[in-house]
């Protein structure tokens, strides 16, 4: 949640001027995941943690730890299918929800 | 101190920025403009001036840069003309939407086709409503005047927006007049440091700049917001006009009226064709014609009730419109006054001459018909003609 700039009481007199945002990294509060038909859901098996879809991912939504791909951020998963595309492994598939 | 120098509108204005001496300069040459930037390009090269000089591909790219800089927190100006106007054209709304305090300068050359190199305002008439403040110049020490007291307009708190200043092309950008340049210690001074807002370099205080704004935003809100900016440019733009008047001797009010006190027919025209119609208003005051005249030196905001104030007790009005309006009930200067004088309750005869379209020449001759015509619509009532082209080939 934003700290210095709550959105829902701004009015015409309390705008900030020139629409600028008064903090950074909005985008983290904008949920994109409400436009998603499908998911991506990984096979550990074939993954070999090249993490080619954590490059390709247009949204940050590829959730890694120490190297290695751990899951989808659904809150910002568009569901693109891109990283299911890029996957050399065949190991993402587009489920549906 | 100042010093008199002899030289063209165009080493004016390259004058004025080397004195304020800008953060960042984008810019892209086209003819009339092309000698400012030369000259600003030599003074970078000398180490006149510390500015980030960036000439760029074009000019979308060129005010792009601006938006940038400017956006960075840096004082930063352009220059450019005609279709290079055109093609900036869709980031001047951008420019003034993020109310960044671009100062431009932009020689008024006429639009294509046919291909012209000369003088007409279709340019920056094209640019009128794009949320930009507009000062117009009769000549090389008014684009002077008018683009150093720009950026204390365009950066003013109650305003913060890009302002364009324009002089004609060839007849003022080439031609060499006598000019009081100021010291650059003094316009520095005059000008001062911007303090930018909300500035992107800022890293302990991140923003964002440029978000989307959709149906359930604030987009009218902003909009009106900006409304209000450019009418607070009226206001500054006076009080910036007696502190410039302190260091310069010179003074400029919202418009020049001219002989107006007792006018009985008044002409109203932009730029350089002031200077020619000052002559003719001269020759007929010494026949005993009560003539005067209107210089529109702010276009944008539009000072409508002060001109109707000032020409209100005319017989009849002419307005003067160096560009084609493409609609026949006149050009855009002639509509301004008519929906001024309208809202107003003023009902002066006016009347609408498009002239001098491609660097045609306007000539005493020509004006003096247009005051000939005003006397005969005050002794009628009636206007025949509302609008005519100028010095037409038969």
């Amino acid at each position: 949640m934003s700290k210095k700039w709550d959105y829902k009481n701004v009015n015409a007199k309390n705008i900030p001027r020139g629409a600028v945002i008064p903090e950074a990294g909005t985008a983290d509060e904008y949920e994109t995941g409400g436009w998603r038909t499908k998911h991506p859901e990984v096979d550990k098996d074939k993954c070999i943690d090249c993490l080619f879809c954590y490059m390709y991912c247009p949204d940050s939504a590829v959730i890694t730890k120490d190297g290695k791909l751990v899951g989808f951020d659904l809150k910002h998963c568009k569901g693109c299918g891109i990283c299911a595309v890029e996957c050399k492994k065949d190991a993402i598939k587009m489920e549906n929800g | 101190m100042s010093t008199v120098k002899a030289i063209t509108g165009d080493a004016a204005v390259a004058e004025a920025m080397r004195s304020i001496e800008p953060d960042v300069v984008g810019v892209y040459p086209i003819t009339p403009q092309t000698i400012i930037v030369e000259a600003y390009a030599e003074y970078v090269a000398r180490g006149e001036v510390q500015t980030e000089f960036i000439p760029a591909e074009s000019e979308h790219s060129a005010i792009s840069i601006c938006v940038g800089a400017a956006a960075a927190g840096a004082r930063t100006m352009t220059c450019t003309s005609s279709q290079g106007l055109a093609l900036m054209w869709e980031v001047l709304p951008i420019a003034s939407g993020m109310r960044l305090p671009i100062v431009m300068f932009d020689v008024n050359r006429a639009i294509s086709a046919p291909i012209n190199i000369h003088c007409d305002h279709s340019d920056t008439m094209g640019a009128r409503d794009t949320g930009w403040i507009q000062i117009y110049s009769e000549n090389a020490q008014e684009a002077y005047d008018n683009f150093i007291q720009a950026v204390r307009i365009a950066e003013h708190p109650d305003v913060q927006l890009p302002t364009m200043v324009m002089m004609d092309g060839f007849v003022i950008s080439h031609a060499i007049q006598r000019v009081e340049v100021l010291d650059d210690a003094v316009v520095k001074k005059f000008v001062g440091e911007r303090k930018a807002d909300y500035p992107l370099l800022d890293m302990d205080n991140p923003v964002t700049w440029g978000s989307f704004d959709g149906l359930g935003g604030w987009f009218m809100e902003f909009k009106k917001d900006q409304m209000q900016a450019i009418e607070n440019a009226k206001r500054v733009s006076l009080e910036v006009a007696k502190d410039y008047a302190k260091i310069s001797g010179r003074e400029y009010g919202l418009f020049e009226s001219y002989k107006m006190d007792d006018a009985e027919y008044a002409v109203i025209v932009i730029n350089s064709t002031a200077g020619t119609a000052k002559t003719v208003v001269d020759t007929l005051r010494d026949r005993g014609v009560k003539a005067g005249l209107i210089k529109i030196r702010m276009y944008r905001p539009f000072p409508a009730s002060e001109i109707v104030e000032a020409l209100k007790n005319c017989k009849a009005v002419a307005v003067m419109d160096r560009v084609p309006g493409y609609v026949d009930i006149g050009g855009p200067l002639f509509e301004d006054v008519q929906v001024a004088c309208y809202q107003e309750g003023v009902n002066v005869p006016l009347v609408n001459y498009i002239y001098g379209l491609g660097g045609r020449d306007i000539l005493t001759s020509h004006i003096e018909s247009v005051y000939s015509d005003l006397e005969k619509i005050a002794k009628t009532g009636k206007v025949a003609t509302p609008v005519t082209y100028l010095g037409i080939k038969e």
